[in-house]
C-alpha cells in the first residue's frame, strides 16, 4: 500500500535531512523499527483528519523556519523552587550548566550516553509506548522522534524524590532543529515531579515516554515559552499501573506553532490521570492540544482541563478523546475545553470525543468559547479597578480551573505570576 | 453632592429611551430615597450614573461634587467617590473576594494620588468591618460572591462600601432578599457611614428599610422621571395606597 504522492515526497524530503546517531547501541533496532513506522505512515499532511485544524507543514519541513532568539525569562522559570536542573541548549545537553544529577531515589542517565550501557528498563520502554500510541490514530512525528532523537534523559525514580527534576530548554541558535526523547520510569510507590521550561529551539520535536508502575505518582509541569517564532511538536505517552497517579499541566505563552499531544493508557485499576493546560495566544499564534485517554481498567479517573485565551488572530485547537474500553467499569471521565476570545479575530476549534464500550461509567465533556463577561467586568470597574486590570483579573479567573490542577502551591504561584506579567506586557 | 439635571438616556442597541429627564439633587449629609413601580428606570439611573456600558446619554448632566460624572470611565467615577451597591451583585469565579477588594481599594487610592493601604492594615480593617456585618471570614476567602446566598451578597456590597468609603452611595434594592435581622445589620452598616460629607441615594420598594435608614427626602420615579418629591411621609403613603393615586395626580 503506497502513500499518496504528496505525502511520500514530503516524508522523503524530511527523512533525507536526518541521520540516526552513529553511536546508537541498544536503541538501534528500536530506531530502525520506528523509521519503518514513519515510512509506513508518512508524515502528517493537510488532508489528514487528525490534522484538520493544524497545518503540519512547518513541523515536517526539511529545515525549520528560523526563529529569533529572545532574552530568557518570559515564562515561569521556577527559579525560586529548589530543583535539579538538566540543561539542554538547542537540544544538546550542557553538563556545565546542569546540576549534579546525583539525588536520592533517582537514577538519571543522558540518552546519548545510555546507548552504550545496559539499562534493561529503558530498553523495554524506548519507542514502546510511542508505538502503542500509533493506534488507533497515527502519530508519525513521534515515530520520527524515536528514530532520530539526538539526546534526552532517562529518569528512573525508585522512591519519593524530594526535589523536582527541571529540564531546562535554552534556545540560542535561530535555526536549531532539536529532537529529544525522554524516558521516565516511576517504580512502585515512587513519586517524581518533572518540570520543563524554555523555548528549546527554533523547532522542537520532543517525546516523553512515562511508565508509572503500581502506586507510583508522576507530576509534570511545563512552561513553554517564550520565543514568538518557535515551533514545537511534543508527545507525552504515559502508561499507568494500578492506583497510580499522573498529573500534567502545560503553560504556553507565545510560540508560532505548538502541537502538544498527550496519550495516556490507564491499564491498572484505580489509576488517576489529569491533563491540564493554560495558554495565552496573541497574534500569529497557533496552539493545538490533542489528548487521547484510554480507560482499560476498572474505577479509574481521568480529567482534561484546557483553557485558552486568544486575541488578535491567534488560533487555539483542542482535540480530546476519552476511550472507555469494554470492561472499564466505574470510569469517571471529565473533559472541558474552553476559550476566552478577547476580540473577534481570535479562533477556537474544538473536537471533543467520547467513545464508550462499558455500561457503568460517568463521563462528561464540554466545550465553550466566549468573550469576557461584560457584567463582571463592569462590577470590577465600578469598584475602581481600571479596565485593563479588570480584564486581566477576568483572564486569570478564566484560567483558574486549569491552574488549580497544579498541586504544588509554589509552582502554581510561579505560573500565575508569569501569566500576570505576560498580561501586563501585552496590554493594548 | 450629586446633581442630576434633565438626564435622558436610551438603550444603545434598541434606541429605546428609559430615562426621560431626571432631575435630582442629593446634598452632602442627606439620605434620599427613590421608590417607584417596577421598570420605571431606577436601576437604569444607577447604572447610567456609575458608567455601565449599553446606555447612551442623549441629554442632561450629572455631577458629583461639581465634577462631571458622565465623561468619566466607570473606574474613574468610583475613584471620584461614587459607589453603587448592585441590585444583583455579580458572581466572579476565580477572583478572590479579598484580592478583588484590596485591588479596588488601592486602585482608588492610587487614582486619587493617595498612599496605598498595606496588606496588614487592609486585613485588619476588613476583618473588623466584616464582623460588624456578621460576614464569616471563611466566606471572604471564596471567589467574589460565589456560593453566597442572596442576603450574603447584599451584605458583601455593604462591606465593600464600608471599605471604599465613597462620597456618594447609591443602594439599589439592598433590602430585597434580606431577612429581618440581616436588614437591621445592613441598615446599621449604612447608618454607621452616615456623615455630613457623604450622600445616600437609597432605591427601595419598601418602607421597612426606611424605618431603619430614615430618609430626609423621598422621590417617586415613574416612566423615567421623578414625578413627585416629599418627606418621609411620602414613603408611608406609597406603602398604604400604592402608586395609583400619585400616578393619577401627575397624569
Ligand atoms: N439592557 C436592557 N435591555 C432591554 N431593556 C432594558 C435594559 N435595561 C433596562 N431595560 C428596560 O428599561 C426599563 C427600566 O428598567 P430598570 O431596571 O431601570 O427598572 P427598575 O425601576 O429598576 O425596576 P425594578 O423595580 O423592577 O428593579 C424596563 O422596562 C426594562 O425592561
Ligand atoms: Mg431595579
Amino acid at each position: 500500500m503506497g502513500l499518496p504522492q504528496a505525502k511520500l515526497t514530503a516524508t522523503e524530503a524530511r527523512l533525507a535531512s536526518l541521520a540516526m546517531p552513529v553511536q546508537a547501541g541498544w536503541t538501534r533496532p528500536l530506531r530502525e523499527a520506528a523509521l519503518t513506522r514513519v515510512q509506513d505512515l508518512g508524515l502528517p499532511g493537510r488532508r489528514d483528519e487528525y490534522w484538520r485544524f493544524t497545518r503540519p507543514d512547518e513541523l515536517i519541513s526539511a529545515a525549520p523556519v528560523p526563529a529569533a532568539v529572545l532574552p530568557p525569562a518570559e515564562n515561569a522559570t521556577f527559579e525560586d523552587i529548589d530543583r535539579l536542573r538538566l540543561v539542554f541548549v538547542d537540544g544538546v545537553f550542557d553538563p556545565e550548566a546542569s546540576d549534579d544529577p546525583a539525588l536520592a531515589g533517582l537514577e538519571i542517565t543522558r540518552l546519548a550516553e545510555a546507548e552504550a550501557q545496559d539499562i534493561p528498563w529503558a530498553a523495554d520502554l524506548y519507542g514502546v509506548l510511542e508505538s502503542r500510541g500509533q493506534s488507533p490514530v497515527p502519530r508519525p512525528l513521534a515515530a520520527l522522534n524515536t528514530a532520530f532523537a539526538t539526546d534526552g534523559v532517562l529518569i528512573r525514580a525508585t522512591g519519593k524524590v524530594e526535589k523536582p527534576v527541571n529540564l531546562v530548554y535554552r534556545h540560542c541558535d535561530e535555526t536549531s532543529d532539536a529532537i529529544l526523547h525522554h524516558l521516565i520510569r516511576v517504580e512502585p510507590g515512587a513519586d517524581l515531579t518533572v518540570l520543563e521550561t524554555g523555548p528549546a529551539a527554533a523547532r522542537f520535536n520532543k517525546v516523553m515516554e512515562v511508565d508509572v508502575a503500581d502506586g507510583g505518582a508522576f507530576h509534570h509541569v511545563r512552561s513553554q515559552g517564550r520565543d514568538h517564532d518557535r515551533r514545537a511538536a511534543t508527545h507525552i505517552f504515559a502508561r499507568l499501573g494500578e492506583e497510580s497517579i499522573f498529573k500534567s499541566f502545560t503553560l504556553t505563552m507565545n510560540g508560532a506553532m505548538t502541537r502538544n499531544e498527550v496519550v495516556i493508557e490507564l491499564t491498572g485499576d484505580e489509576g488517576v490521570a489529569h491533563v491540564a493546560g493554560a495558554c495565552m495566544g496573541d497574534g500569529s499564534f497557533h496552539h493545538d492540544d490533542t489528548v487521547f485517554i484510554t480507560h482499560d481498567a476498572v474505577n479509574c479517573e481521568s480529567r482534561q482541563v484546557f483553557k485558552k485565551v486568544l486575541r488578535k488572530g491567534a488560533t487555539g485547537v483542542f482535540q480530546g478523546k476519552i476511550l472507555v474500553k469494554e470492561g472499564a467499569q466505574k470510569t469517571d471521565g471529565y473533559q472541558i475545553s474552553q476559550s476566552l476570545l478577547l476580540d473577534e479575530e481570535a479562533n477556537f476549534l474544538a473536537k471533543p470525543e467520547l467513545e464508550i464500550y462499558a455500561d457503568d461509567v460517568a463521563c462528561s465533556h464540554g466545550s465553550t468559547s466566549g468573550a469576557i463577561d461584560e457584567d463582571a467586568l463592569f462590577y470590577l470597574r465600578s469598584r475602581g479597578v481600571p479596565k485593563a486590570e479588570a480584564q486581566d483579573m477576568m483572564v486569570l479567573s478564566f484560567l483558574a480551573e486549569a491552574i488549580e490542577e497544579i498541586e504544588s502551591q509554589a509552582v502554581r504561584d510561579e505560573v500565575v505570576a508569569s501569566l500576570a506579567a505576560w498580561l501586563e506586557r501585552h496590554r493594548r | 453632592m450629586l446633581e442630576i439635571k434633565n438626564l435622558h438616556a436610551s438603550l444603545e442597541e434598541e434606541g429605546k429611551e428609559i430615562l426621560k429627564g431626571v432631575n435630582l439633587t442629593v446634598e452632602a449629609g442627606k439620605v434620599h430615597a427613590i421608590m417607584g413601580p417596577n421598570g420605571s428606570g431606577k436601576s437604569t439611573l444607577s447604572y447610567v450614573l456609575s458608567g455601565k456600558g449599553g446606555y447612551e446619554v442623549t441629554d442632561g448632566s450629572a455631577t458629583l461634587a461639581g465634577v462631571d460624572l458622565l465623561s468619566m470611565e466607570a473606574e474613574e467615577r468610583a475613584a471620584a467617590g461614587l459607589f453603587l451597591a448592585f441590585q444583583y451583585p455579580v458572581e466572579i469565579p476565580g477572583v478572590g473576594n479579598m484580592t478583588f477588594l484590596r485591588t479596588a481599594v488601592n486602585a482608588q487610592r492610587k487614582a486619587r494620588g493617595e498612599e496605598e493601604m498595606d496588606a496588614a492594615t487592609f486585613l485588619k480593617e476588613v476583618r473588623a468591618k466584616a464582623k460588624d456585618l456578621k460576614i464569616d471570614a471563611e466566606m471572604l476567602k471564596r471567589p467574589v460572591n460565589m456560593g453566597f446566598s442572596g442576603g450574603e451578597k447584599k451584605r458583601n456590597e455593604i462591606l465593600q462600601m464600608a471599605m471604599l468609603e465613597p462620597k456618594m452611595c447609591i443602594l439599589d434594592e439592598t433590602d430585597s432578599g434580606l431577612d429581618v435581622d440581616a436588614m437591621k445589620l445592613v441598615a446599621d452598616g449604612v447608618n454607621a457611614l452616615r456623615s455630613p460629607d457623604r450622600g445616600f441615594l437609597v432605591i427601595t420598594h419598601y418602607q421597612r428599610l426606611l424605618d431603619h435608614i430614615v430618609p430626609d427626602v423621598v422621590h417617586i420615579m415613574a416612566r423615567g422621571q421623578i414625578i413627585k418629591t416629599g418627606g418621609p411621609d411620602l414613603a408611608l403613603e406609597v406603602e398604604r395606597n400604592g402608586y395609583a393615586d400619585i400616578l393619577a395626580e401627575v397624569a
